[in-house]
């Protein structure tokens, strides 16, 4: 879905909805749209559009547009010009018939900033006054009739709990659209001085012309102050450094060349303009607002703790402990049930289709691939109930705050912590979970070094290695080797991914240092019915955008696995199974050696595969790492996800389909299993090597399908594969080859 | 005389001077509403962070120690 809207769609008026962060914006956009909500993109980059239906009365309804909220209009990334292109209507965004600000109003002065900003550009607007419940609390009085007939427009008093405030919203709304000029003051502030008026004069000049129409829909209000405000909005926006996307050359360089006069005659244009609009605030900011604000003592008082060194850090890591447990231990059981599930239906399929080709690509492919996709919802709806509850909390800032100082030696953003540490659960929700980060860099960088945190489904691996080839010794007599090595193996992962981050972030994500600016707001209860749509539309969004993806790959990886079928191989064994059903009588015996030829036969079906075809051509280039092919088709199995190496290496080496870490036939197989010469396969070394590999390789196609989904492009998952799978294949080398020039294994 | 607005005692108030640093950086600050002449309080020291919280026209915003030095206050 794209800002272009259908013809059909047209004909519905648009409404915006805009306002500061923190304000409760998203809370009154979803009073407003109930459940009609579509989550689309902004045309040509990912930030979320999400739009709805507002039903105004019987028969009269409006598309409904949520604004990402901004303190300002003016832009610096091309993130934050979504909220000027938006409000304004610049091609190719339509061009909203009222614009509804969402005001603070224990905040007011802050807050009237940018509804100034949208009545210069000449639109219809309503003023809805959030947070009113919290005044008296604060000691706030609001004369709203004097900030009515000062602002020239409509201004509703409401209070997210009260369903009143909100019919009355909606009357509103209905009136304006119906009656335009009844919230059309045009701007409120006007620049004044003669030096500013000229600087907008020439860059008025600049604008391109498809900038300038005000469009039909509002005849009251002509060009000319819509250009204005464009002019503005150029000149507080533009500058040499700015990352903005959408500005015309010609544009550019008139804002720099008054800006550069400007400055020789010691002006400051920014500041002649903000000072101009808040002047006109701070005017009449006594007569709107009563009392003078009490100090926050409740949110201050917990800041003390929460912000302080000695409690603060050990409650963040409290915090932080409770979400990686959730994902970690509270989603098993969901999973485990979801997992049965599927498997039950599996094996239903299985024995209601006749045996062959479909009831094995039913089971196999289609079941398991919709499996693989379900199974990670108990980790995305836990962790987006986390991150929705810290996020309406006011946690979430504090916790960029404390993070700033180590995440910003790495080059990563404050809030790239949480979706990091998710990462030792689920790369899957916690790239997901990168949304809180304004910035495309920031995310894509964070998404980049994710899928290097040792993830659960790296731990049946690493069990199956440490138990198969080290031995259960103790260090200093107390310590478990076996044990400790496990945690070698997340301190190399979480070494290595921070690494990553260090060198990724001063190479390919180099970027100017952005200063730090962060709002704490004053902590409140979570508006929960906000934080389980939230947690619905993450979902929504995962199982759509990337599970068809997950499900097309495991559909690909069954084919090779399967085919091509070789008849002379199902011919001996039936043959075989003949044979044994013919000479051996008790059944107990008969079932055990059926077993055993049939875990034969998968195994050499599975040599015969295209798969394993794949492992030995990729044989030559994984045998430095001391792999060889059998391994390699396990590496093959192991991309529709890590944890499927270890059934497909119980295949490989026929100990049947259902091996996992602990099946002793197993682990005593891959001792047992030889080279030509006879050496073992299987050394220390080459299980080091291994489990260096699986911690650092890409084996993960629903990560990649959620990097993709994510990014709305093939480049980065691309990038992504190609980087860590490089990064093993070098470590694992290092491992295996210096290991040898050491003398071990 | 003009003291850098990081030197402020905690809980401390004063009235802004001169907002300093970067171009986008002052005016992202402006627009909030560091303005010269508007009172501003040094809430807190996050040490954890290395950050200073400020409460400027009832709202609290945090800067890091390093850039809130390229503010200054009315000594």
């Amino acid at each position: 879905m794209s800002a272009t809207t259908t013809s059909t769609e047209r004909t519905l008026p648009l409404v915006a909805i805009a306002g500061n962060p923190n304000t409760g914006k998203t809370t009154v956009f979803n009073r407003l749209t109930g459940s009609n909500l579509k989550v689309g993109n902004y045309p040509g980059i990912t930030v979320e559009r999400h739009s709805g239906k507002l039903v105004l009365g019987p028969g009269r309804t409006a598309e409904i547009l949520d604004i990402p909220g901004a303190y300002s209009l003016s832009a610096r990334s091309r993130e934050e010009e979504i909220a000027i292109q938006a409000i304004a209507g610049l091609p190719p965004h339509e061009k909203p018939d009222v614009v509804v600000l969402v005001v603070d109003a224990t905040q007011l002065a802050r807050n009237l900033y940018l509804v100034l900003q949208v009545l210069e550009l000449g639109l219809p607007v309503v003023v809805a006054l959030n947070m009113c419940d919290l005044l008296e609390k604060r000691g706030l009085t609001i004369d709203t009739d004097v900030l009515r007939a000062e602002l020239g427009v409509p201004v509703v008093r409401v209070s997210a709990l009260r369903d009143d405030d909100f019919a009355v919203l909606r009357t509103t709304i209905e009136d304006v659209l119906a009656r335009p000029e009844l919230a059309l003051p045009g701007a409120r502030w006007v620049p004044s001085t003669m030096l500013l008026q000229e600087d907008l004069v020439a860059v008025e000049r600049a604008l391109p012309a498809t900038w300038r129409s005000a469009g039909s829909s509002v005849p009251a209000v002509d060009d000319s102050t819509r250009t204005r405000a464009l002019a503005l909005w150029a000149l507080l926006s533009i500058d040499e450094h700015d990352e903005l996307g959408d500005v015309p050359a010609e544009l550019r360089a008139s804002v720099l060349g008054r800006r550069a006069l400007a400055a020789k005659s010691g002006r400051q244009i920014d500041a002649e303009v903000i000072a101009g609009r808040y002047g006109w605030i701070d005017a009449r900011i006594a007569r709107f607002v009563r009392e003078r604000p009490q100090a926050r003592g409740f949110s201050e008082r917990i800041d003390g703790v929460l912000l302080n060194p000695w409690a603060g850090f050990p409650i963040f890591l409290l915090v932080m402990g409770v979400v990686f447990q959730s994902l970690f231990s509270w989603a098993d059981p969901m999973i485990q049930f979801i997992e049965a599930r599927f498997a039950d239906l599996g094996s239903w399929t299985a024995s209601v289709l006749p045996n062959g080709l479909v009831q094995d690509f039913v089971e196999n492919a289609l079941i398991a691939g919709v499996g693989s996709v379900i199974v990670f919802l108990p980790q995305i709806l836990l962790l987006f109930l986390f991150i929705g509850v810290m996020e309406d909390s006011g946690y979430m800032a504090r916790l960029a705050c404390l993070m700033d100082r180590l995440m910003r030696a790495l080059g990563l953003h404050g809030r790239a912590f949480v979706p990091m540490l998710s990462g030792y659960a689920c790369a899957v929700p916690a790239i997901l979970a990168t949304r809180t980060m304004e910035r495309q860099r920031d995310r894509v960088l964070t998404m980049m070094v994710i899928p290097l945190m040792s993830c659960s489904a790296r731990l049946p691996v690493y069990g199956l290695v440490i138990a198969a080839l080290f031995p259960a010794a103790t260090v200093w007599g107390f310590l478990p080797a076996q044990g400790l090595l496990m945690v070698a193996m997340y301190l190399f992962s979480t070494l290595m991914a921070l690494g990553a981050a260090a060198v990724l972030s001063r190479t390919l994500f180099k970027a100017q240092s952005v200063p730090l600016i962060q709002e704490l707001p004053p902590y409140r209860m979570p508006h929960w019915p906000s934080v389980l749509r939230m947690m619905w539309q993450r979902s929504h969004a995962f199982l759509v955008g990337a599970g068809t993806v997950i499900l097309a790959c495991t559909v690909v990886l069954w084919a090779l696995l399967s085919f091509p079928k070789r008849a002379e191989i199902t011919e001996r064994y039936d043959a075989q199974r003949a044979e044994l059903q013919r000479t051996v009588q008790d059944p107990a015996q008969l079932e055990e050696r059926i077993a055993v030829l049939d875990a034969a036969q998968s195994s050499e079906a599975l040599r015969a595969s295209w798969g394993g075809a794949l492992g030995r051509a990729i044989e030559p280039t994984i045998e430095p790492l001391g792999f060889d092919w059998k391994i390699g088709v396990g590496l093959v199995g192991a991309f529709a996800a890590r944890e499927v190496f270890v059934s497909t290496m119980g295949v490989v080496y026929g100990a049947g389909k259902d091996a996992d870490e602990e099946s002793q036939t197993l682990r005593a197989l891959i001792r047992e299993e030889t080279r030509a010469d006879g050496k073992p396969v299987y050394t220390p070394l080459v299980g080091l090597s291994l489990m260096v590999f699986f911690a650092l390789a890409c084996q993960c196609m629903s990560t990649l399908a959620a990097v993709y989904r994510e990014t709305k492009s093939w480049r980065w998952p691309l990038f992504l594969f190609v980087y860590m799978t490089a990064l093993a294949w070098i470590a694992s080398f290092v491992v295996y080859q210096g290991g040898k020039l050491l003398g071990f294994g | 005389m003009t003291r850098a607005l990081h030197h402020l005692r905690p809980g401390e108030r004063a009235t802004l001077a001169e907002i300093g640093g970067e171009r986008s950086f002052r005016r992202r600050l402006m627009e909030l509403g560091f303005l010269p002449g508007t009172p501003v309080r040094l809430v807190r020291r996050i040490d954890i962070g290395d950050l200073v919280e400020f409460e400027v026209r009832g709202a609290h915003i945090s800067l890091r120690g390093s850039e809130a030095g390229a503010l200054s206050f009315q000594a």
